[in-house]
Formats: structure tokens, C-alpha cells, sequence
């Protein structure tokens, strides 16, 4: 595209002085997720200057944009025209943008119907460790030139490149929406989701939230045609004796959960932390020990977020109880007085058969960045 | 007297031998006698794979049986420092498969069993040589079903979809290889058992699943894909819509998209296709329309009446010249027998077809469409076009007669120019057909230099010695040069207007 434009060739600046100071770089957006992932205290490359919607086409399904853009910018765009990112990525604050959305590859309630972050983004274009501006991907839904790098960004948290601009796969707004509530254990709640997902009905998102003793309610979204929603409102609610909510409060109720605005997301005691535990769908109820509080299932209980003491043996211990179903854990948030060095993540070396891509994602990384500009270990 | 160089084979080719019974040697202590071929009769049919007019003859091909035949293989080639080419079905059609003559050929086909169907989880895991269909077929008392749908689907297996990232015609609703598969295992070159993805919603690390999907086996040999099964829709109808003109037809089908709806299957096809195929299936199709438009509606029956209704509306509003909506799935197949059967017919009208897949912005639809008619006339030969439109993946299929050589090299340079058309109006040289050796020039002109040089960081990064489908995929720059000048050389400038820096 603009291979003249000032603003990146002061971020190649930035990149290339820094590889040759041997210093790294840590890129960030708005700032709203800079607590998620490992700390560190680099220089930071600030995003937020290259900015704006670079082509949306509504008609093409595809929006593509610079990194540094606020994220509320592009979905204002969309919503004018009736569309959406379908992933309903959180904003975790007033001023995320576009490229930290991507970087982090977080994705809300919607994730379950739709797909993650990545399965959207169809291209992007990157600044690489040694200042190169390269564009991998492109524009179109179908495209198998080459390795698919651009989906390798999703989720690398800065550290393989700084991503200029991507575009992304947008979705129609569905015609209707309508949220039932029941109470309803959460064994129960675990395997009727299930067994609804194994049927043609238009659910969207799922939400249980309850007490670690399994009494709890369970929140569902459907999503879809005018007719379909129609017929499938009476059939759910009797199987679970639920009832629909209105619309005002079901709207507000999910952008809470998308948003970790919900109580148990909030007041994050000092020695706590906020697990969020990735599980496969057999999983059932997990029982953790130290976990006292009220917990929250997403996704038919494949995102699982819970509050527990931050030390080090807990962890473990949720990171092998997950592990063993097959899953992984992650130290989301942490309270004030838990040690910020604390590795944030599961590492490949403690997954089965993984432990062989530690050294082919050292070599990759090496590939984009051999300076180690972006080797910020903020995601292992 | 003869002279020595006639009883001595050339050099080259004495090597050949020689390494041939040394890899033919060390392989057959771990596979049964039936599971190794070097016979040339036997390994004749693995000579290509689904384009045919990229021949090559393998050192030997080895058909393992199981996972730890597999490791061994690798380990003994990597030892050997003998490249590999996996292969499955051998139904691609970009020459992905085709072997190397100082490599080994390494059949998946005999990994051909289901491991598990768990209906509660939506999930099987199956072995690499399973056939799509197979999956499907395998599910479908469940109420389940694989989405991914590539038109070869009958054949082709897995773990090929797997390295082509394969898509289909119900794509644009359900998703490619990508969208649908939660985990592959597999082996590295060095022999290595690793897991790319799992049954969580993620994984630990980079996104390593999203690099292997598509990666035309130039990092991993496939040993095991958990596929996510969906529901069966409850229902299924198709519209048939006519259109008087191209432009016309491709309108519509932004249209249908601009309009919040986002079909099961949106499928064009041109005059020609449809009066090649009418011949051949009698589906009914307006041999007076420009262009056909199929579009798909599946759903609960309320669902579909719904959409039916409203694509109607669009369609009518495109200015389509008739429509005609399937009132049962007898009718609803009839519909769609002439876009799945437009590649046998365009074999019964011409002696070779050759197919091509780039993808472009559904709004240069019909820009390129008008394009390729020019070119036909330019290089003075037909060519038939049906399409993925909604998702703007064409499929023009070029024909000629292979048996003259000077005919098949203006197929060829009929093909590239179609796929330099697609690059320059923003779009790609292959939207599922996979680069393979076909489109490796290719890659040269819709990559830079430096793009070209992170795939083969990404290469290196899994397979150091480049030991995996190593001449596929990825051109060389020593290759981009040599193409530059020939491409040069052999005309005018492609693309004069465009500014080159």
C-alpha cells in the first residue's frame, strides 16, 4: 500500500534502533488489556497513531483496518451497516483498539456458534523484527497462497510482530435475538448444552453462573432467523422450564459477561487471582478445592472462570486438574499482592506432545524477529 | 565394440539406483512386503496426482499402517537425508503430491480407520486416509454431518482437506478445513509425535494449527484429525435464479450478501457451463441465461421458507430473468447436478480440461469475467466458468487437447494470465486448490521478497533440512528471477499499466 507513510516508517525506526540496541519493544494499543499476560518493563510502541478504517465494503463481508484503530470506531462502522465482529471481542475498556483485539485473541460469548478471532481474520499486513513491511493473506474468505501467517498473529500478545493492519471477516447482525433464563444444576446445565449443540436449533452463547456446590442459573442466547427463534423459544423453555428475558436486560446481562463487568469478574481480592480455564466440551464439573466463589461457565463450559487463592500450588493444581481433561490454564487477572512474575500461562513443555513446538515456535519467532525486538515473553 | 559410457548407466542415474537400494533397504525391516513399492510398475501410479500433466517417478513409495511406521519412515529419511512426499487420495489438483526423483513417497492411504465418534461432544477423530465423505457417511444416523464439502469429497481423503485447508460449496455458511477441524497430530521430520490444536477451545502458544492447515505437507506428515461434526440442517432448498447478463448476475450475488443473508451455497455458472452440462445431466437449466445463480437455503422449515423468501426478493430486484425455487430434494439435486457434474462435462466436450482457482472480491466478479473472455480469444481457446461466487472463488476451466504440446503451453499461459488478473484485482492465485508445483511462479508475483522469505523462515522453523515436500509451495528466489526474466522475455510486460517499483 503506502510504503512512504511517515508513521511507519518512525515505527521501522523504532524497530531497527532497537535491534541494533538489542532492546525490545512492547507494543500496545489503548492500554486496556496491558495486565493480561506476562509483564514487562520495554520501551513501548505505541499504536495508536496509525489509525483509521483503510476499506469496508459491507457487501464483501470484510473489514480492514490499521492496528492503531479504537476498536468501538470499527464497530460503529459496522453497526451502520447492520453487520458485526461476530466474535464479540472485549474491549476491557474505553479505548482498546482494533490491533490489541487481535494480539490478544480474546473472543465473547458468541465464540461458541461463530468460531474464534482467528477463524475471521482473512489478512494482515506487519512490521517483522527486522523492519520489513510485509502483507500475508488478503481480503478474500478463500485464499491458500502461501503458509497462513496472518493467523498467526491472532493471539501472539506483540511478540512475533507489530501487526499495521488487518482484515477481518465480518458477519450480518442476526434478524432476532432472545435470551432464555433457568435455574438448573450445573451438571445439568453442562450436558443440556451439549445435547443442544447436537441439534439444529439457533443457539448463539451460553452463560451458567452458580456457587462451586452446582446450584446456579443458566443463560442462554439464541440467535438467527425471525421463524426460527419463534419455534425454538417454546421447545427450549419447556425441556429446562425457562423463562425469556426481556430484551433491555438480556442486552446488558451479556455485554457484562463480554466485558468481565459481571460480580465475580469484579473485586479481585489482593491475593487472588482469576483463572480462565480452556476445557473440551466432555468436560464436567470441575471441583477446586480453594475456590470458594461464585463461578462462571461460557461457551457450553469450554471457558471457565474462577476465582482462587494466586499462589503458585494452586495453580498447579488447577493447571494439572485441567490438564488432565485435556484442557489448559491461564492466570487472567491477578490481585495486587500476588507475585507479577508468576508465569501467567500453561507453558507447551506441560501439554502432551507439545513439547517438541517449544523449539519449532523459538525457531519461528527467530524467523520473524532475530533480534528478539519482540521478545517480551509476555506469552511464552 | 561398445563403448563404456553404454554399459555404465549416467551418472546421475547410477546414484539414483544406488539410493534407491539403500532407502529400499533400510525401509523394509519396519513395513510389510505389501506396503513398500519401488518396482516401477508399481510405483507408476503414483508417478502424479490429480494434475496429470506433472509427472515424476519416485525413488519408492511406502504405504505405512500405522502411527509407528510412520515415525520410523521419517526417522530413517531423516537419517538418510531423503526428502519425502506425503500423499492421500492423490485428488489434488495443483501437483502437490507429485514425488521427487531422489524421494520417497509416503502414502497415508492405509490410515483409513475411524478412532471415535462422540456424538455428545460433536467430535470424531479419524486417521489421516479417511475419505471426507466417509465422515459424513459414518455420522449421519447421529444427525451429524462434516461441513467441509470439496466437490472431490467421494475421494479425497482427510488429511489431504487438512493440507489444503479444503473448502466446498456450503463453505461460505460452514467454513473451510480450518473452521472445522480442533486438532491434527502429527509427525515432524525428525520423527517427533506433536499435537497442533486440541479439544479445548484453545491452546497454549502460538496458533500453530492455524500454519499447518493449508500447509500442503511441507511441515508435518497428518497422522490423526479430530473434526468437529455439525448438526444436519432439518431441511435444505435451492433456488435457481437466470440472469440475461454477467454484470447482472454477479450484482445479485453481492446483494444477497449486502442483504444480511448469508446462504448455504451461492454458485454461478456461465452459458457455457450450463449448455456443457445441460447436455449432460438435463437438470432444466435456461440454456438462454448469461449466467445461472444457485442459491442455497438450508434451516428448520421456518428458517428456510424465511430466507427463501427474502432471496427471492433480492434476486427479483437484481433484475433476474427467472427464478425457480426446488419444491422437493429430488429437484433440489437435480438443481445442483449440473454444477457438480460441470467437470466430467467439460471432459466430454473437450479431450483435457484444465482447472483453475483463484479467488477474487465478490465485486470483480464479472470484471473478470469479461476478462477471460478476451483471453479466450487471445490464446483461441474455450473455457467454461463456474464458481464459489459467494465467496468469489472461481473455477474457470481452460480447454484444450493435451496430446498437442503447443495447445497445453497456451492452456498453461492462458491460466496464468487468469491468475495475474486475480491478483491484481485484490485477490489470490489459489483459494483451495493449494500452490503445489502449478501455481509456484505464481507465488512470485502475488508475493514480495520478503513474504517469500518468511515462508521458508516458517518452513525452517518445523522442518531445518527441508526435508518435507520440499520443492512445493514456496519458490526459491534463484526460481523468482528466472520466471521474472522468461515472463519477460517470452512477451510483453504483464500488466504494463501497473507501476513496478
Amino acid at each position: 500500500m503506502n510504503a512512504a507513510n511517515p508513521i511507519i516508517g518512525t515505527f521501522r525506526e523504532q524497530i531497527l534502533n532497537a535491534a541494533s540496541n538489542k532492546t525490545r519493544l512492547s507494543i500496545e494499543g489503548g492500554g486496556t488489556k496491558s495486565w493480561y499476560g506476562n509483564p514487562n518493563n520495554h520501551t513501548k510502541l505505541d499504536t495508536r497513531t496509525y489509525s483509521g478504517i483503510l476499506e469496508y465494503q459491507p457487501e464483501e463481508l470484510v473489514i480492514t483496518a490499521c492496528s492503531g484503530t479504537p476498536l468501538k470506531e470499527i464497530e460503529a462502522a459496522l453497526k451502520e451497516k447492520n453487520q458485526m465482529l461476530a466474535f464479540e471481542p472485549p474491549h476491557f475498556g474505553e479505548h482498546a483498539t482494533f490491533g490489541g483485539a487481535i494480539a490478544a485473541g480474546l473472543a465473547g460469548p458468541n465464540r461458541i456458534s461463530v468460531g474464534n478471532l482467528r477463524d475471521f481474520v482473512l489478512g494482515a499486513r506487519i512490521l517483522d523484527g527486522k523492519g520489513q513491511d510485509l502483507s500475508f493473506g488478503g481480503q478474500v474468505m478463500k485464499n491458500v497462497a502461501g503458509y497462513d501467517i496472518s493467523r498467526l498473529m491472532p493471539g501472539s500478545m506483540g511478540t512475533l510482530s507489530l501487526l499495521l493492519e488487518a482484515s477481518v471477516k465480518v458477519l450480518p447482525k442476526p434478524a432476532a435475538i432472545a435470551t432464555l433464563r433457568c435455574h438448573i444444576p450445573q451438571e445439568k446445565a453442562l450436558r443440556t448444552l451439549n445435547e443442544w449443540a447436537g441439534q439444529p436449533l439457533p443457539i448463539s452463547a451460553s452463560c451458567w453462573t452458580g456457587n462451586p456446590s452446582g446450584e446456579g442459573q443458566l443463560t442462554i442466547r439464541l440467535a438467527g432467523a425471525v421463524a426460527a427463534i419463534k419455534a425454538a423459544i417454546p421447545l427450549m423453555s419447556s425441556l429446562v422450564n425457562a423463562s425469556e428475558v426481556d430484551p433491555q436486560s438480556a442486552e446488558i446481562f451479556w455485554n457484562e459477561l463480554r466485558e468481565h463487568q459481571l460480580p465475580l469478574f469484579e473485586n479481585l481480592a489482593a491475593d487472588q487471582t482469576l483463572y480462565r480455564l480452556a476445557l473440551p466440551a466432555a468436560c464436567g464439573p470441575l471441583t477446586i478445592p480453594s475456590a470458594n466463589n461464585e463461578i462462571i461457565l461460557e461457551w457450553h463450559g469450554q471457558q471457565r472462570w474462577i476465582k482462587a487463592p494466586g499462589d503458585e500450588a494452586t495453580f498447579n493444581l488447577i493447571k494439572q486438574l485441567v490438564s488432565s481433561h485435556g484442557g489448559h490454564a491461564t492466570r487472567f487477572k491477578q490481585g495486587a499482592s500476588v507475585n507479577p512474575q508468576f508465569q501467567r500461562f500453561t507453558l507447551l513443555s506441560e501439554q502432551v506432545h507439545s513439547k517438541a513446538l517449544e523449539l519449532v515456535q523459538e525457531r519461528l519467532r527467530s524467523a520473524f524477529d532475530p533480534a528478539g525486538v519482540f521478545a517480551t515473553k509476555r506469552l511464552p | 565394440m561398445i563403448p563404456m559410457n553404454m554399459v555404465t548407466p549416467p551418472p546421475e542415474l547410477a546414484a539414483i539406483t544406488a539410493l534407491q537400494s539403500k532407502l529400499v533397504s533400510a525401509l523394509r525391516p519396519i513395513l510389510p512386503e505389501h506396503a513398500l513399492l519401488w518396482e516401477p510398475e508399481d510405483t507408476i501410479p503414483y508417478e502424479c496426482d490429480g494434475l496429470a500433466a506433472y509427472r515424476k517417478m519416485p525413488l519408492a513409495v511406502a504405504l505405512p499402517e500405522t502411527e509407528a511406521q510412520v515415525v520410523q519412515i521419517l526417522k530413517i529419511c531423516f537419517d538418510m537425508q531423503v526428502p519425502i512426499v506425503p500423499r492421500g487420495s492423490g485428488t489434488g489438483l495443483s501437483g502437490g503430491a507429485m514425488p521427487i526423483s531422489q524421494g520417497l513417497v509416503l502414502s497415508l492411504a492405509k490410515l483409513k480407520k475411524i478412532i471415535n465418534i462422540d456424538p455428545f461432544t460433536r467430535t470424531a477423530v479419524v486417521q489421516p486416509g479417511v475419505r471426507n465423505l466417509a465422515i459424513s457417511e459414518a455420522v449421519a444416523h447421529l444427525g451429524l454431518y462434516y461441513a467441509p464439502d470439496p466437490s472431490s469429497q467421494i475421494a479425497c481423503s482427510i488429511g489431504g482437506n487438512v493440507n489444503e485447508n479444503s473448502g466446498g460449496v456450503h463453505c461460505l455458511k460452514y467454513g473451510l478445513t480450518l473452521h472445522n477441524v480442533l486438532r491434527v497430530r502429527g509427525i515432524l521430520m525428525n520423527g517427533e509425535i506433536v499435537e497442533f490444536g486440541s479439544l479445548a477451545p484453545d491452546s497454549p502458544g502460538l496458533d500453530l494449527l492455524a500454519i499447518v492447515l493449508g500447509s500442503e505437507g511441507m511441515l508435518a506428515v497428518v497422522t490423526e484429525v479430530t473434526v468437529k461434526l455439525v448438526a444436519k440442517p432439518k431441511l435444505a432448498r435451492v433456488i435457481m435464479a437466470s440472469f440475461d447478463d454477467i454484470e447482472k448476475g454477479g450484482n445479485a450475488v453481492a446483494a444477497i450478501i449486502a442483504a444480511g443473508i448469508i446462504p448455504a451455497g451461492l454458485e454461478m455458472m456461465d452459458q457455457a457451463t450450463t449448455r456443457a452440462v445441460e447436455e449432460f445431466v438435463n437438470a432444466g437449466y435456461d440454456l438462454e441465461a448469461a449466467a445461472i445463480l444457485l442459491c442455497e437455503s438450508d434451516g428448520t422449515p421456518e428458517e428456510v421458507a424465511e430466507e427463501i423468501e427474502r432471496m427471492t426478493k433480492v434476486l427479483e430486484q437484481s433484475g433476474a430473468s427467472g427464478i425457480r425455487i426446488s419444491t422437493d430434494e429430488t429437484e433440489r439435486l437435480k438443481f445442483w447436478s449440473g454444477r457438480k457434474n460441470a467437470f466430467p462435462a467439460a471432459g466430454r466436450i473437450a479431450a483435457d480440461y484444465y482447472c483453475m482457482d483463484g479467488t477474487i472480491p465478490r465485486r470483480h466478479i464479472a470484471t473478470l469475467l469479461k476478462r477471460i473472455q478476451g483471453m479466450e480469444k487471445k490464446y483461441g481457446l474455450g473455457c467454461l466458468n463456474v464458481f464459489h461466487a459467494g465467496d468469489g472463488n472461481m473455477h474457470p476451466l481452460i480447454l484444450f487437447n493435451g496430446a498437442d504440446e503447443e495447445e497445453w503451453h497456451r492452456a498453461e499461459e492462458f491460466g496464468t494470465d487468469i491468475l495475474e488478473a486475480c491478483v491484481e484485482l485484490g485477490g489470490t492465485i489459489t483459494g483451495e486448490h493449494g500452490v503445489g508445483l502449478e501455481k509456484i511462479n505464481s507465488m512470485c508475483i502475488q508475493f514480495g521478497e520478503g513474504e517469500r522469505e518468511s515462508f521458508w523462515g516458517v518452513k525452517s522453523a518445523f522442518d531445518p533440512e527441508k526435508l518435507l515436500n520440499p520443492d512445493k509451495g514456496i519458490p526459491t528466489l534463484s526460481r523468482c528471477a528466472e520466471y521474472g526474466r522468461m515472463r519477460i522475455s517470452g512477451g510483453k510486460l504483464p500488466h504494463p499499466e501497473l507501476e513496478r517499483f
